[in-house]
């Protein structure tokens, strides 16, 4: 194994000798290198981030401000403003499905996997590039396309898709129940079996990259957290991404071929359907095999980042790494048997919803463990405030608050009541939407100097954070009195009924709290855009961090590395060691090197260390008289 | 004109900003703050996490007590009292987890916040800690599961012979209601047999049918069984009366079931809240298009006398509209003779 990677090794270095004369569409454009392609996914998911927060200030302007003449957004929305200035109800339902469908599977799917662990993969576990770099082209290119076409769909007469972003049949399969089931429908299918794909091919690559091109010394067990967490979720998405394509596929068929999976007994537009013998319920079982990994699929990556900034900036090792390994294993295989808690009210089999209703309640106990090591990790650290700190002690916040409201709809009895109100959209906004997008934040804000060899303002990203935390527990918050109350999901407005004629004051100041968050992500976007060319230049190491990627230099070319690839004799956490001289140590430096900080098990293997180093000179001379 | 002045306003604020931040960073360049590891920036962050904590702790203290009344909605069913009381158990466990960790969470970054003579503790793990953390969350969940698994097999056991059966059947955009009638059975259905007259696609040749009656109102009696027979025509929908506590879908091609004990009536419930304009109602909460906000049905729960005299009074379907038996009107005639 130990030749094997040093051959592999000199293979690229060779390779890299002979310098590439890029041209702006190979280089920018049809890139194969992981780090362009990081960016272009990164760049791609603030794109989608702002369309699919406008989106969803469009709908909170209807319903903080119900009686607001929006004859200004004609120019805009043209007919689905209708002749009183109001929203119209089916594009409200279209509105509510795209930004789901875009925020989920766009901004923070491939926003955050895409752009991270092609970013980091390599550089943290001392690879070159991705094991393959044509493929993880083809999964960008996959990812624009389904980008291209969902985009278009919300300019089309009869408008996107409006059946929820969980494109519930037979809502979904009729366009006589709602226009957006038409065209629409039709490009959200095809735009999601592209994005299928994409996500599909960037899985394998990040799956094989991890197994195969780990640097020497970097084992499993000396892997950041981030390259565990990434891994995992690529394992998840893979098994899957799978089971969605088939849910959909199936609707293809009942939608365009006359099959009845999904379809029985229906009477609509005046006509009695010929289907008979589907189950609407097969699909949310299909649906949800998909959608409720996919909830892990967001959301370990946010907490890989996290591990690792927070051991960063407490200048402390990540409490418990075992211990945050084993829970996130735990969390993916557990994510794989939970999926019908969506469904306890759904007609299932209450059997089945016990069932699920312990295995849900089990998932709870990874995660507190996850939090609990983080309080510890901060507990008597030496704390730096950067952005990507802040934003992720906000991560722990929202992952705690969001967290606890799922032991209420994890539990059937209490989810009779809960299921489908504003309680589901604060717990899933909370948990899911806000703590994915501040990893997101955090790691744009902590590898933005590797990315572009400057920094990002950290002024304007103080700013940046506090607006946005409490901002998103200003939006949030107040929808789990107005769920408690009973709310329902996806109404344009609630006048129709006496339970929810109320709270107009407290919908209004979620909606004001929506536009100042919304808002305020400009300022991140122009520090984000500013800074790429006129930030303050970075240093090699600006955070004093263990990891690989701060070995390269400032600003790495392709392959990463410009002689050899450096090895791993450390794990990634040795942060303010007793006895060493710095409160940081690379995992580049030999345990043969710092005598002083060697605890006494790390004492034992320098020897064998030694040991491994004189066999590898010997291997690297007789290979340098080969040349 | 008021467009332009808006947009000259922005374009000032804008560049006021701009120059806030060109000052700003040129002054930290030339103090040298860039060149620290932690700036001033860090006490003052560190600040802010404990004024967070004390602002939104207060505010949602008072939100909470203020507002109680009006998002803790009143229950009118048996049920209701168990899942209401596993829903308060649980809210009080996880209020204290979220009140003690959100401490630690904020004032940690205060207590600990970078000083250039202090080292960090290297601590990297403590399996007797993790062990804790992981049994006792464990514990305390079993705990909430037994018991709201406990309460989930009583809420979803058949209901009682003797609950009285109603249908309720969601289409686009109303809920349609059916009663069975004096022998408590409702007739068959078949969507084939859906016309603007028989929306229920009820199949009048079933001696079932032929004493069920519809409703615009639900009508049930209090202190009583109910069972809700849900089903849907077109699309899903799904079935929620808030005060109930009773929420199940309709399903096209899949018949669902709720059943439940009333406890209130809704002249008593007028009474509690001194509104006397207050209903029992039915809204929809599963996406069902256009109308989906508007799916309105009111219940009327009563006392069980009240209950059998309007029951008595009802008129079959058959009755108001002998048109339904059309096409096999000997059948029908004959199971109506028979009764």
């Amino acid at each position: 194994m130990a030749t094997a990677s040093v051959a592999t090794h000199d293979a690229a270095y060779d390779h890299h000798d002979h310098e590439h004369h890029d041209n702006f569409v190979t280089k920018y454009i049809f890139s194969t290198d992981h780090k362009m392609i990081a960016k272009q996914y990164l760049v791609s998911g603030i794109f989608w981030a702002v369309i699919g927060g406008f989106l969803s200030i469009l709908f909170r302007l209807q319903l903080g401000f119900p009686d607001l003449n929006l004859e200004f957004l004609r120019p805009l929305l043209g007919g689905w403003i209708d002749e009183a200035g109001k929203l119209d109800p089916t594009f409200y339902l279209a509105l509510v499905t795209m930004h789901g469908t875009i925020m989920v599977f766009f901004v923070l799917t491939a926003g955050l996997s895409g752009t991270f662990s092609n970013f980091l993969i390599p550089l943290q576990i001392g690879a070159r590039d991705m094991a393959s770099g044509f493929m993880n082209m083809l999964s960008y290119w996959m990812f624009f396309v389904s980008g291209v076409i969902m985009f278009i769909s919300l300019f089309i007469k009869t408008g996107p898709a409006g059946g929820g972003w969980v494109v519930y049949p037979p809502l979904s399969a009729l366009e006589q129940a709602i226009p957006g089931s038409g065209l629409g429908m039709t490009l959200w299918l095809v735009a999601m079996t592209f994005f299928i794909a994409s996500s599909l091919l960037g899985g394998i690559n990040y799956i094989t990259t991890v197994i195969n091109l780990r640097t020497k010394g970097m084992s499993f067990s000396r892997l950041p957290l981030t390259i565990w967490a990434f891994f995992l979720t690529a394992v998840i998405g893979l098994l899957s991404f799978p089971v969605l394509f088939s849910a959909a596929l199936l609707l293809v068929f009942d939608r365009s071929f006359g099959t009845s999976f999904y379809l029985s007994d229906i009477y609509i537009g005046g006509e009695a359907l010929p289907n008979t013998g589907g189950s609407p319920v097969l699909y949310q079982h299909l649906f949800w095999f998909l959608g409720h990994p996919e909830v892990y699929i967001v959301l370990l990556p946010a907490l890989g980042i996290t591990s690792e900034v927070i051991a960063t900036n407490s200048r402390k090792p990540i409490f418990g790494y075992k211990a945050m390994i084993i829970s996130m294993l735990g969390i993916t295989i557990l994510s794989f048997i939970v999926w019908a808690h969506h469904m306890f009210v759904s007609g299932m089999n209450p059997f089945l919803g016990s069932i699920f209703m312990f295995l849900t309640l089990i998932i709870a106990v990874p995660s507190a463990v996850k939090v609990f090591n983080y309080l510890t990790t901060l507990w008597r650290g030496n704390l730096i405030f950067t952005p990507a700190m802040l934003f992720s002690i906000g991560l722990v916040s929202f992952f705690i608050s969001g967290g606890l409201t799922g032991i209420f709809l994890g539990n059937s009895a209490i989810d009779i009541q809960l299921h489908d109100t504003y309680f589901v959209v604060a717990h899933f906004h909370l948990v899911m939407g806000s703590a994915s997008f501040f990893g997101m934040l955090a790691g744009v804000y902590h590898w933005f100097p590797k990315m572009f060899g400057r920094m990002m303002d950290a002024r304007l990203g103080y700013v940046h954070f506090w607006l946005t935390f409490v901002g998103v527990y200003m939006v949030f918050f107040p929808m789990h009195y107005i769920g408690i109350a009973g709310f329902p999901r996806r109404y344009y407005s609630w006048t129709n009924f006496e339970f929810s004629n109320m709270y107009t004051d407290l919908n209004m100041f979620v909606s004001a709290a929506a536009i100042i968050t919304f808002a305020s992500q400009f300022i991140f976007v122009f520090n984000f855009f500013y800074s790429m060319y006129r930030g303050r230049k970075a240093t090699q190491n600006p955070w004093r961090s263990n990891t690989l990627e701060w070995t390269t230099p400032v600003n790495p070319g392709h392959g990463n590395w410009p002689g050899e690839i450096p090895t791993v004799y450390r794990w990634p956490y040795d942060y303010s060691k007793p006895g060493a001289a710095e409160d940081f140590i690379p995992q580049t430096v030999p345990l043969s090197a710092t005598p002083e900080s060697n605890l006494p098990h790390e004492q034992e293997q320098v020897k064998l260390e030694m040991e491994i180093m004189k066999e590898e000179s010997e291997v690297l001379a007789a290979n340098g008289s080969n040349h | 004109m008021y467009g332009f002045l808006i947009a000259v306003g922005v374009l000032l604020l804008l560049s006021i900003i701009w120059m806030v931040y060109r000052i700003q960073s040129l002054v930290s360049v030339v103090k040298g703050s860039d060149k620290k590891i932690a700036s001033g920036s860090n006490k003052v962050n560190a600040i802010l996490f404990v004024l967070f904590l004390l602002g939104t702790g207060v505010l949602m203290f008072w939100y909470s007590i203020k507002e109680f009344h009006n998002y803790q909605l009143p229950i009118a069913s048996e049920h209701g009292v168990v899942t209401d009381r596993l829903f308060w158990v649980t809210m009080a466990i996880t209020g204290v987890v979220f009140i003690i960790t959100h401490i630690l969470l904020f004032i940690f970054p205060y207590k600990y916040q970078y000083k250039e003579d202090r080292k960090a503790t290297f601590y990297p793990d403590n399996n007797k800690l993790e062990i804790i953390w992981t049994a006792v969350p464990g514990v305390v969940l079993a705990g909430l599961v037994i018991s709201g698994w406990m309460a989930w097999s009583d809420i979803t056991a058949p209901a009682p012979e003797n609950a009285h059966v109603i249908e309720v059947m969601g289409y686009q955009f109303a809920w349609d209601v059916r009663y069975a009638g004096k022998d408590n059975v409702l007739g068959d259905h078949d969507y084939r047999l859906i016309t603007p007259t028989n929306a229920a696609g009820v199949d009048f040749t079933d001696k079932n049918a032929v004493d069920d009656f519809p409703s615009p109102v639900v009508v049930i009696p209090k202190g009583e069984p109910v069972l809700f027979k849900i089903r849907a025509r077109d699309v899903l929908h799904s079935v929620f009366a808030p005060h109930m506590r009773l929420k199940m879908d309709a399903v096209p091609g899949m018949p669902t079931r709720f059943w439940f004990v009333p406890t209130k009536t809704t002249a008593e419930m007028r009474e509690e809240l001194g509104n006397p304009d207050f209903n029992y109602e039915i809204a929809c909460t599963e996406i069902c298009g256009r109308g989906h906000n508007g799916m309105r049905k009111v219940i009327e729960v009563v006392e069980p006398e009240a209950y059998r005299k309007w029951f008595a009074e009802q008129q079959t379907f058959l009755q108001s509209n002998p048109a339904l038996a059309a096409g096999y009107e000997a059948e029908v005639q004959e199971l109506a003779e028979v009764q």
